[in-house]
């Protein structure tokens, strides 16, 4: 028997790339700097990201969805379980240490 | 009592005693050391009711995967997963009701030593680091489907586990790009327990944080019985702040071999990932498999396979996931659906009470 995996591919690649353009619509737009002052409008000031979070996004959220909230008696050992899960270095490791602790 | 039921029993008796007299001694050792704050032993892992109804027949899954993990002093770190399920199948031939039976195992045990800030030595019985999902997606809180892929066995000899050593590390880490590295040696073991191939191989995997994109190549050799190859490539697009995921495995045995695809999105446009749509997570897998030969050793279906996978993934509050899917298997001995729903809830906290 012949296989059809045709229209499987097909949706697929409807599929990502349908996907693909959600997801650039709906990417966070950095802040305007240089408000226009024909359309005055509330610039929001967004803090950027600190190096913590973008630590935790970049290494943990990777894998996972990120834990809602759990004991700080906890944190060290969380970050040893993923110093070798995810192979953390060890300047990484501190960095997310401060952002788990602030 | 018959003497299959009695051996039985007899075996999970040994094995709780077992867990209990390693977690008897885990707690000695690591209570003093644990009195710092942020040192805790932790407990984590997961709770599903799972339920699967393949060509018309429904199966039901209660499974707990608990995980502990434990520092012993600033290097030494002891980590084990365990797996308890009681899996209900209907009766064949006609027969009214349902069959059950349980399975209790260590899923692994290690030991990891912080040698330097490049090397952590693994000891003990670990998960073998091919590709990307046989140590990294396979927990049940994690993985977005129920089922994991068809060449999850190919360069992870069927077991998932390698007893033996092992270095793993982040060799370069750079703000832009990182190098992240595994090497092991797996030794032959026949306990019950803690089986194990002979075998070993390595991974390395490059992490382009800007981009979202990490891409790897893993190696796996048999060394035993007729010695066998497995290569692997894994590559992972996550866009930052976009909420969407794709992840992808390429796979290659001695006797079979294939990939799959995977991806997932969240979307932020309707109050942000915690609102009820943002929670909402629709995930699509593609997998294909091929056999090159005959020889039917590795896991992987005996006839050419085609798998498109359709999921709805809900994530509510409190650590909880709802895993449903539709899936169509396409192969020459059959085509048939699988319905899937699940229900997981993650907990992690630690060991004991503390101040």
């Amino acid at each position: 028997m012949i296989m059809n995996s045709k229209p499987i591919l097909l949706l697929f690649v409807l599929f990502s790339s349908s996907i693909a353009l959600a997801q650039t619509a709906t990417q966070t737009q950095p802040p305007n700097t240089k408000p226009d002052k024909s359309h005055p409008t509330t610039v929001v000031d967004k803090k950027p990201e600190d190096a913590g979070s973008r630590l935790f996004r970049q290494n943990c959220s990777r894998c996972h969805n990120a834990p809602e909230g759990f004991s700080p008696r906890i944190s060290d050992t969380v970050l040893r379980h993923m110093t070798v899960r995810a192979s953390l270095s060890m300047r990484d490791k501190a960095e997310l240490l401060r952002f788990l602790n602030p | 009592m018959d003497m299959p039921g009695f051996h039985l029993q007899f075996r999970l008796f040994t094995i709780a005693r077992s867990l209990r007299l390693s977690i008897l001694t885990l707690v000695a050792f690591t209570f003093v050391h644990s009195m710092a704050a942020q040192n805790t032993p932790l407990l984590s892992g997961g709770i599903g009711f799972f339920s699967a109804t393949t060509a018309g027949q429904t199966t039901y899954l209660p499974i707990f995967e608990p995980l502990l993990a434990a520092p012993i002093g600033p290097r030494l770190f002891i980590e084990s997963r365990a797996v308890l399920l009681e899996s209900f199948t209907p009766n064949g031939d006609g027969l009214p009701g349902y069959n059950h039976s349980h399975f209790i195992g260590l899923t692994y045990l290690q030991g990891d030593y912080t040698l330097s800030p490049h090397i952590t030595v693994v000891g003990g019985s670990y998960l073998i680091p091919f590709n990307t999902y046989n140590d990294r997606l396979s927990p049940i809180w994690i993985g977005n489907f129920q089922r994991g892929p068809l060449i999850a066995s190919l360069g992870t000899e069927s077991t998932g586990t390698g007893t033996g050593g092992m270095l793993s590390g982040s060799a370069i880490s750079r703000s832009k790009y990182s190098l992240s590295y595994n090497a092991y040696f797996s030794s032959l073991v026949n306990n019950s327990y803690f089986q194990a191939k002979r075998s070993a191989g390595g991974r390395v995997s490059l992490f382009v944080p800007n981009h979202g994109l990490e891409v790897g190549l893993s190696y796996n050799r048999l060394l035993q019985g007729v010695r066998e190859n497995f290569y692997g490539a894994h590559v992972w697009w996550e866009p930052a702040n976009s909420g969407f995921q794709l992840r992808s495995e390429f796979a290659r045995g001695h006797h079979a071999q294939g990939y799959w695809i995977e991806t997932a999105y969240r979307t932020q446009a309707f109050g942000g990932f915690d609102s009820i749509v943002g929670r909402l997570e629709p995930v699509f897998r593609m997998q294909q498999t091929f056999r090159r030969d005959n020889v039917v050793s590795d896991g992987l279906p005996p006839a050419n396979t085609q798998i498109a996978d359709f999921g709805l993934d809900y994530n509510l509050p409190h650590n909880t996931r709802i895993l449903t899917s539709y899936s169509r298997e396409f192969a020459t001995t059959g085509n048939y659906n699988i319905w899937q729903t699940g229900i997981v809830y993650r907990f992690l906290t630690p060991a004991w009470k503390g101040k």
